[in-house]
Formats: structure tokens, C-alpha cells, sequence
């Protein structure tokens, strides 16, 4: 386990406290990495990043377990045209050289795995990523990967849910870098009925225990409403279905995204 | 003679078998995952749940399965004398039963009214939903669109046993993808919903725990072959693997004792159209090492870590991984695993339908074929214990039209049979 304040960490820390300052919660769209295209991808993450504090981009996967339909789809689209592991860390290259803004990506274990651990790290330093999310890899279940991260200058974030005990949560809080992940609900990514907020702050009072970077909250926050519900007691606000949606219907996301950052604002 | 579950050396306390296995899931399911150990390791101690399962292994299923001396495929063969396990006798029609039940007696007993499983060609599915059905569960079966469409028998059973069969249409709409969505479901509905995993993949301690409820097959062998062959131990083993229940079932209870006591264990990969053609599911001879539905394994991945689709002509087979204990065994050499292609496994269907009468499952043909082969190698006054893990009964279909398109002959002759 590494304490150490990588650079990535520094820059994530410093966007959630700007944020802060200015009564917010910071705003963090997902985008999956060559969806819709990847021709079409760059002017989609241009548009969010205009309005992001962070970005979180994902990396295509086969078989992504902890996704729900809406990104499960988007991946098999942008894997049909091309996108894979090595092409994502391209593409965030290439945004990295028009953004300053810090950019996370959101991988399954396995492709950090066949690209090889360090090959993985050292191509998404170059490619100017700041952290790594990692859905399905427990922080005890592979402790090399968050040294390698380190080394390589990159947060590594991963994350809790409303299931996670109190030695989970301690265990998991403590392993991250960046920030802390908590998933608002049991369950899979995704747009869903109903208020985000559910069981978000009794798991939130437990992380703060722990804790000691900012905690942002994902899964089923889809537009101003449900990311207000969440800005109130989180330090950060993950929407990435709903941005998948919008995209594939055509809407404005501009607009979307404008609205979802209004809404992140501290009443 | 009450039932014991068995206690091996592994996997350690962290769920590895060598560097292979571990719990690579979704943080909510953790909790879950050591609640189902902690469950797990209570009923293994608990005479009553032992005690219900032996019951139903016997008077449900029909155990202990034969151990059959297949003397006419053993004089084809013209070498080592071969055994079936005949498996394929077990109610159902496969091993798949063994671990269902024990799981559904866990689920009921954790208080777990819905139970979910995934399915391939159906038989887990089926031998879920008929557990289900005699414990009072609801049953929910994911598959994928294209084996709904190839397998719509067993999507029927499925259905008249009571359970709900939801179709999968991500990915390549097959076995890889509906326990994709199993554990979507599981990571949605974990506090009230058992997830009844069919072969000895996943997070631990689902590889460990039906490892233990599958090694019935192998504890009989060592009772039986006793008897025949006044020795617990054959020379050979041989089984096909996919995740590999029915291979670790039969292996394990072996697998642990000084090498000079062990006997050789072969685990027939399904190599499709061949290792080289890249239509195969043969995961240790043409896999990477990589992480799938929460464990490290053998696994077929492009350099990028995109699992690659596997092929198979078996279903039961087409996994695009092996289980974490398999992984190890090939690592340390306690097993191997070797190739047989689809054309070959045709042939072992054939072998055995003609000469013993008896028509295995598409699956358990790649070890009858590899077997014929491994008998004349070694020679006679040896022995081989084949696993015979399934009828073949769902399979005819299949079958017929394999032999049609290629014209290859259900005109084997009986004296070519006899040649």
C-alpha cells in the first residue's frame, strides 16, 4: 500500500478542492473510450470536459461485469470500431494535449493484465492519465498493481458499496489514492427509477471514518435532480449512462452536461 | 456410511491455487462471497446438512453412479483396461446435479429464497431448476440467445420445472455472457439471492466449494476400483474439461497424495477445429494467463485483454477459461491437459455408441477418445478410470447433423468398428 502522493493524486485532489471552493461537488461525466466512434469520441469528450472538473474515461471491454445494458453496449460499439486497450490510452493522449484537466480511466483488471502491468502504466503516464478506476480488482487482490501505479506517478481509486463492512470499507478507503468510489447502490451501471441517494449516506458517514481523500459518488446518477441529491453529502458526482444515452439518442450534450454541473452546487 | 465433504491443502486462505484464482469481483459481492464461505464451512461441518444431502445423492440422483468395465471398447483398444464412471447415469443425465443440490440445500439454508444459475447447452440449468423445484426455490436461468435457439428442449425442461429462463443477447449471446449477467443479477439482488455457479470457476470459494461437492465421483472411483482391481488407484485418469467440474471431481480426490501414489490425470481440452485454426476453447494449450468472472485463470484473450469467443462442438466445453485448480495442476504438473478436436470427440461418440451401446454426451467424447488412444500407449495389465460425465441424449440432434454435413459415415460399418 503506498501513501505516497503521486502526481495524478495531487491534480485529482486539486480539481475536487476547486470544486469545493466554488460550493460544488465536483463534476465527473464518463465517457467510453471510441463511443460512438472513434473518430466521434474526441469532440464528445471536448464537449464534456468543458464543463467536467474531472473526466473518467473507460476503457472498452468484452466482458464488463459491473456494467449495466447502456455501457455494456457502447463498449461492443466502440470495440466494433476499433477501440481496444493501447487506442484508448491514444485517445486520452491525444485529449491530454488540449486539456489540462485530470482524466481518469475506468479499466477491468484484464487488460491491465494481458498489456502487460507495467507496459499498461508506463503508456498511460505518457498518455498524461492521472488515475486508474478499477471496477473489479479489490484492493487485496493484486497489491503490485497500485505500487506499479504509483511509480508511474498515477492514483489509483477503487471501490466501495452499500454492501461493504466496516473492515471493507477501512480496507478499501485506505488503498486509494485519488478518491474514493462509492457506488450509490447494489447493482450494475446505469440510469435506474428513483432517488441515487437510498443508502448513500450511512455508507458515506462510514467512508468519511476512513477516508482520507475526497469520496465520489456513481451509479444511477442521470441528470440535475439525482446529481443534487448526491452533491449534498459526496465531494463528487459520477454520471456515465446517462451521457451514453444522450449520445446515442442524438440529444444535446452540452446542454446535459450544463445542467448536470448546475446541479452538483452545494445548497 | 455418512457423507463427508473432503478438506484439501488448497486453495490457501486467500482462495489461491498457486498464483491462479482469487476474487477478482465487484466490491459489493465481497461481503457476500465471505458470508457464502463462512456458510459453506459451517454446513460442511453440520451433520444434519450432511446428512439431507447424502439422502438426496442416493434416493434423488441414484448414487453412487457404476464404475462399468467397457470390455469392448477396452478389446478395440487393444491395451489398458478401460472403466467408465458412469456418470451419465445420474438423474438429469450429467454431474451437474451433484453440485446443485448441495448448493440449493446452502441456499435454503442461508435463508435464500431465489436462486439464479447461468447455462451453456442447458444441463446445469436444468439440474438448477430441478433442485430448485425439490427444495422450493425460485429459479432464475440465464442463457444466451444463441443456445436458447440451439438448445430449446432444455429451455423447455427449464420451463416446465418451474424456473424463469432469461435470454442473453450481450456479448456473443452464449455461455461467457449469461454468467456475465448471473453475476450482473447477483451484484444487483446479493441480499436475498444464491448464485448457484456450475462449474469450478468464479470467485472463491465457488471453485473450491464445487470442487468438494463434485469429488463424490472420485471418492466412489477409489471405492470401487478397490474392489475390482483390489487398488484405489488407477494408472490413468482421464476426463474433459471446460471450467472443468467433472476433471476436478474425479482428480482431486487424487491429486493430493505423494506423487509416487498418484496416478496420471489427463484433462481433455476441447481444441475445436484445432489449437492452430483459433476456433477452439482449449484454454491451457492456447490461452494466456488472464482474470474472468472474478478469477486469474487459463484464459483465451487478445493481447489487448479482450476475451476471445471460444468454439466447441460441445457446449458444455465452449468456456474461453479453466478453473484456478486446473490452472495450478498444469502448472505444477500434477495433471495435463491435451487437445481433442471436434472431429475427434465425433469419433469417441461413435466408438462408444457402437461398441458398448452406450451414446455419451458431446462432452465426455473427447475423454472416451483421448482414453482409446492413452489405453494402447499404455499397454495391458494397466488401468484407466474414464469420467463419463453425461449422456448424450441432448446431443443427438446435434450429431445428426454433424454426420450429414460431413457424409462421414453413421455408415461406420461394424466391421470397420471391429477392424
Amino acid at each position: 500500500m503506498t501513501a505516497t502522493t503521486t502526481r495524478g493524486a495531487a491534480r485529482i485532489h486539486a480539481a475536487f478542492a476547486r470544486a469545493q471552493t466554488e460550493g460544488r461537488a465536483a463534476f465527473m461525466p464518463f465517457l467510453t473510450a471510441g463511443y460512438p466512434s472513434a473518430a466521434e469520441f474526441p469532440a464528445v469528450a471536448d464537449t464534456l470536459l468543458a464543463q467536467a472538473d474531472l473526466l473518467e474515461v473507460g476503457i472498452p471491454y468484452s466482458d464488463p461485469l459491473g456494467d449495466g445494458p447502456t455501457i455494456q453496449r457502447a463498449s461492443e460499439q466502440a470495440l466494433a470500431g476499433g477501440t481496444s486497450t493501447r487506442r484508448t490510452l491514444q485517445l486520452v493522449g491525444d485529449l491530454r494535449q488540449r486539456h489540462d484537466t485530470p482524466i481518469v480511466v475506468m479499466t477491468y483488471v484484464n487488460p491491465i493484465y494481458a498489456v502487460g502491468p507495467r507496459e499498461f502504466m508506463r503508456l498511460a503516464q505518457a498518455a498524461g492519465v492521472d488515475g486508474l478506476i478499477l471496477p473489479d480488482l479489490p484492493p487485496d487482490q493484486d497489491i503490485e498493481i497500485a505500487d506499479l501505479a504509483a511509480e508511474h506517478g498515477l492514483a489509483v481509486i477503487f471501490l466501495i458499496a452499500p454492501t461493504s463492512t466496516p473492515e471493507r470499507v477501512k480496507l478499501v478507503a485506505e488503498a486509494c489514492t485519488g478518491f474514493l468510489y462509492a457506488v450509490s447502490v447494489t447493482g450494475v451501471t446505469g440510469a435506474r427509477e428513483g432517488s441515487a441517494l437510498g443508502e448513500v449516506p450511512a455508507m458515506l458517514a462510514l467512508a468519511r471514518l476512513y477516508a482520507r481523500v475526497p469520496i465520489a459518488v456513481g451509479f444511477g446518477v442521470k441528470d440535475r435532480q439525482t446529481a443534487h441529491q448526491v452533491a449534498q453529502v459526496a465531494d463528487g458526482v459520477v454520471v456515465g449512462s446517462a451521457f451514453i444515452n444522450a449520445v446515442r439518442d442524438g440529444e444535446d450534450v452540452a446542454a446535459l452536461a450544463a445542467d448536470i454541473r448546475q446541479g452538483c452546487s452545494r445548497d | 456410511m455418512a457423507l463427508t465433504l473432503p478438506t484439501y491443502p488448497q486453495p490457501d486462505g486467500r482462495g489461491r491455487y498457486g498464483r491462479f484464482g482469487g476474487r477478482y469481483v465487484p466490491e459489493t459481492l465481497i461481503p457476500a462471497l465471505d458470508e457464502l464461505e463462512r456458510a459453506y464451512l459451517a454446513a460442511k461441518a453440520d451433520p444434519a446438512y450432511l446428512n439431507e444431502l447424502d439422502r438426496l445423492l442416493r434416493d434423488f440422483v441414484g448414487r453412487p453412479s457404476a464404475l462399468y468395465l467397457a470390455q469392448r471398447l477396452t478389446d478395440y483398444a487393444g491395451g489398458a483396461k478401460i472403466y467408465l464412471k458412469r456418470e451419465d447415469q445420474n438423474y438429469t443425465g450429467a454431474h451437474k446435479i451433484n453440485n446443485c443440490l448441495a448448493q440449493a440445500l446452502l441456499a435454503k439454508r442461508m435463508g435464500k429464497r431465489r436462486v439464479i444459475a447461468e447455462t451453456g447447452a442447458g444441463q446445469h440449468g436444468v439440474a438448477s431448476a430441478t433442485a430448485a423445484a425439490l427444495l422450493g426455490l425460485d429459479c432464475i436461468v440465464y442463457m444466451g440467445a444463441e443456445d436458447i435457439r440451439r438448445q430449446a428442449m432444455n429451455v423447455f425442461r427449464m420451463k416446465l420445472l418451474g424456473a424463469e429462463v432469461r435470454e442473453v443477447t450481450s456479448g456473443t449471446s452464449t455461455l461467457k455472457d449469461a454468467t456475465n449477467e448471473a453475476i450482473r443479477d447477483w451484484v444487483t439482488n446479493v441480499r436475498d439471492t444464491f448464485y448457484i455457479l456450475g462449474s469450478v470457476v468464479g470467485p472463491h470459494p465457488y471453485p473450491a466449494m464445487v470442487r468438494d461437492f463434485q469429488s463424490v465421483i472420485g471418492e466412489e472411483v477409489k471405492v470401487q476400483l478397490q474392489a475390482l482391481e483390489g487398488c484405489a488407484a488407477p494408472d490413468a485418469i482421464v476426463a474433459c474439461v471446460g471450467g472443468g467440474s467433472n476433471a476436478i471431481g474425479i482428480f482431486a480426490p487424487y491429486a493430493y497424495l505423494p506423487p509416487d501414489q498418484r496416478p496420471r490425470m489427463i484433462g481433455t481440452e476441447a481444441a475445436g477445429e484445432g489449437v492452430d485454426s483459433g476456433k477452439h476453447a482449449a484454454s491451457v494449450a492456447g490461452g494466456r494467463i488472464g482474470v474472468l468472472h472474478g478469477s486469474l485463470m487459463y484464459l483465451l484473450n487478445d493481447p489487448e485483454g479482450q476475451i476471445v469467443p471460444p468454439h466447441s462442438i460441445s457446449a458444455g466445453l465452449d468456456y474461453p477459461g479453466i478453473g484456478p485448480e486446473h490452472c495450478h495442476y498444469a502448472e505444477t504438473g500434477v495433471a495435463e491437459y491435451v487437445p481433442v478436436t471436434d472431429a475427434q470427440a465425433l469419433e469417441g461418440l461413435q466408438l462408444l455408441t457402437r461398441l458398448e451401446g452406450i451414446i455419451p454426451a458431446l462432452e465426455s467424447a473427447h475423454a472416451i477418445y483421448y482414453a482409446v488412444g492413452l489405453a494402447r500407449e499404455l499397454g495391458p495389465d494397466r488401468v484407466i478410470v474414464v469420467n463419463l460425465s453425461g449422456r448424450g441424449d441432448k446431443d443427438v440432434a446435434e450429431v445428426m447433423r454433424l454426420l450429414e454435413l460431413e457424409r462421414q459415415p453413421a455408415a461406420m460399418t461394424r466391421e470397420e468398428v471391429s477392424a
